[in-house]
């Protein structure tokens, strides 16, 4: 963008009612953590569908001095990452960084990075589906009334119905969890493995829902529960003896990829999905 | 690692909006003029407009090149211009009573007050290719003024009175045939640019929703609710399409100005469907209203159609099976082309990490049938050992 074009566009894209209104709707989304606020959700120059929640929030809340970092399934390089941090640089021109130590806010869409972020981070996650009994209850009306009064009866029944009928809890990625003993509240698709990582954070967590006008939050040592029973425990997508092909870290969410050989062939790797955590134990240990 | 997938970043994205503008242009072919576009691809203007929901023919024209015909596109453009901009005020409320009509025709009467004008309408063209418009010039655009200038003159226009024309829903309702409009109409109308929807939506709201949908997503519904999937038996009290004042109160005096005028379609559905709501009121016909910038007839249609299903199945007086399109919430929340375009497309974004979390859940799905299958045969196998004869 050149230098007339940016002088078109406030700090942030979107104007400062706009970012009034998400950070008030913030504000109270912190004050009820896991309760869908709604919010009016401007137009962004980005499709619905691509991270318009998580773009609004981080344009309503960046300041000049912020250091950004964007990922998108952990990897910083990932085209809809660059995309989403050229549009936010080149609106206010604030500094960005790979390394999760030295951001002050990241954008993120499917994970949360691997190293334990501290109080004086942000994280905002981008969220395709908002609500967890969407797949019990589409109807938007009865949905809000089941939150209303912590009746989640029918998503418990899901639960005892994907154990019954596949052995096992059968949900993936957005996993539910219920947030300080009162909301049950959609993870985005974090892996599992990411789940816990909520759980007692240091860090504040934003969740904004662009196309569903919907934002929620997990404030620092909130209590994050996911559903789970007794005898089906909730597991992780961690396997035992599981190791990082590229930097051996034993313990990370590893996401596996087709390496063709020489010859033709080739075979299924599998390492971190957090890149800049890969990467930084590479060169350490480099 | 040789193999990344769907990294690449900045470079990537720079080339690949380079060839977008490069492949425009590779034909080599005399680059589009906006007024052209405006002028000659009307319907395509329209659209962008009422779906981007901005009035604003030149930037409509501008988001067609740039999208390169794609009506969602287009429209998506000029809805994420509109809203950079800042509000300076609202407008008066704008009546289709007062609409200079260039176009204005009912289905409900053979003759309605004022007479029918069919004005510019393809409705009755035979669809046959016209090859000359192939070979267009500058001699036939002025032989097609010079044409337009003698009927003009042959009409013998008076200029006091421009296509002003009574409604027939007013006369509808004089004659105590309709139902009253469902909320007070002085009460600040629901704003979707400052709220999110939230359900049950005031009629306001679903207006607006509706106004600013997809064309193809309301024709979809309202042709199910009126084909098979729905209760929904519409005639068109009236359908006009032309030039409509817009007014605003003066900041000072507080009078109202016009401040110009835009081109808009406005439709209205009389329904069959006799409202039952309040068993003590006389049944009476329940009314749909469509409305678009510049000329949108089947979305105006389908939008009054819609309009009037929903109004009739909050009042619950829809009778037998009233299918999808009277569901609120799924026409309301799948009927915005740019929601619904952005989302589906969003699958071409990277999933890997969700896939591989439901490579694992897969997985357990398989030992755990594996495990179902080889306890079943061997109790199979048990059963047939043991039922064998000696």
């Amino acid at each position: 963008m050149s230098q007339s074009d940016e002088q078109l566009y406030t700090f942030g894209l979107i104007d400062e009612d706009a970012k009034r209104e998400i950070r008030r709707s913030l504000l109270k989304a912190v004050a009820l953590p896991g309760h869908q606020v709604p919010f009016a959700s401007r137009d962004m120059p980005i499709a619905r569908g691509w991270g318009t929640g998580g773009l609004q929030i981080t344009l309503a809340i960046i300041t000049p001095t912020d250091t950004l970092k964007v990922i998108d399934q952990g990897d910083d390089a990932s085209v809809n990452a660059v995309n989403l941090r050229r549009l936010i640089t080149r609106t206010t021109g604030v500094a960005t960084t790979v390394d999760t130590k030295a951001a002050t806010l990241i954008q993120s869409r499917h994970r949360i990075p691997e190293e334990r972020l501290r109080s004086d981070q942000i994280l905002v996650l981008q969220v395709p589906m908002v609500d967890p009994l969407r797949w019990v209850e589409p109807n938007l009306e009865r949905a809000t009334v089941m939150h209303g009064e912590a009746d989640y009866a029918r998503m418990w029944v899901y639960m005892y119905e994907s154990v019954v009928k596949a052995g096992d809890l059968r949900i993936a990625s957005q996993y539910p969890v219920i947030v300080n003993s009162r909301y049950m509240m959609d993870t985005t698709p974090i892996p599992r493995w990411d789940v816990m990582r909520l759980h007692m954070a240091e860090t504040l967590f934003l969740f904004g829902a662009g196309r569903e006008k919907r934002i929620y939050a997990v404030p620092p040592y909130t209590p994050v529960a996911p559903l789970e029973f007794e005898d089906y425990p909730f597991r992780t997508e961690y396997q035992p003896g599981q190791r990082c092909a590229r930097c051996g870290a034993e313990e990370s969410f590893l996401t596996s990829h087709f390496v063709p050989g020489p010859h033709g062939g080739g075979a299924w790797v599998a390492s971190c999905s957090d890149t800049s955590y890969c990467d930084q134990r590479l060169t350490g240990q480099g | 690692m040789g193999y990344i997938a769907a990294r690449g970043g900045s470079e990537a994205i720079l080339r690949a909006e380079e060839l977008v503008h490069c492949l425009r242009l590779s034909g080599g072919s005399t680059p589009l003029l906006l007024p052209q576009i405006r002028d000659q691809l009307r319907h395509a203007v329209s659209r962008a407009m009422h779906e981007g929901a901005l009035y604003a023919p030149l930037l409509a024209a501008l988001a067609v090149k740039q999208a390169e015909g794609d009506s969602i596109e287009a429209s998506f453009l000029l809805r994420a211009y509109r809203t950079t901009l800042s509000r300076v005020m609202a407008t008066l409320p704008a009546s289709g009573r007062e609409m200079a009509c260039l176009r204005r025709i009912s289905a409900s009467f053979k003759d309605i007050p004022g007479g029918q004008m069919l004005g510019p309408a393809q409705d009755y063209q035979v669809r046959l290719l016209q090859p000359l418009l192939a070979q267009e010039d500058d001699q036939d655009v002025a032989r097609a003024l010079a044409r337009y200038q003698e009927l003009v003159e042959l009409g013998q226009p008076r200029p006091t009175a421009v296509g002003h024309f009574p409604k027939v829903a007013d006369y509808l309702r004089a004659e105590q045939l309709l139902v009253p409009p469902p909320d007070d109409p002085l009460e600040e109308p629901f704003d979707l640019t400052r709220q999110a929807l939230s359900f049950p939506a005031p009629r306001s709201a679903r207006l607006q929703a509706l106004a600013q949908s997809d064309t193809g997503s309301l024709m979809t519904f309202a042709y199910s609710s009126v084909r098979g999937y729905g209760d929904a038996h519409p005639t068109l009290a009236e359908l006009r399409y032309g030039y409509l004042p817009i007014r605003v109160a003066h900041p000072l005096t507080g009078l109202p100005v016009t401040i110009g005028e835009i081109e808009a379609t406005e439709c209205e559905i009389i329904s069959k469907a006799h409202s039952v709501a309040q068993s003590d009121a006389p049944p009476r016909f329940n009314l749909g209203y469509g409305f678009t910038f510049g000329q949108g007839e089947v979305k105006a249609m389908s939008m009054a159609i819609l309009d009037s299903v929903l109004s009739q199945a909050r009042a619950g007086s829809l009778s037998g099976e009233s299918g999808p399109a009277a569901n609120e919430e799924f026409v309301l929340l799948h009927s915005d082309g740019i929601e619904a375009s952005g989302f589906t497309a969003h699958y071409k974004l990277p999933h890997y990490v969700t896939f591989e979390a439901d490579l694992r859940v897969l997985e357990r799905a398989r030992d755990h049938h594996a495990a179902t299958q080889e306890r079943r045969l061997s109790r199979l196998v048990a059963q047939t050992t043991t039922e064998e004869p000696s």
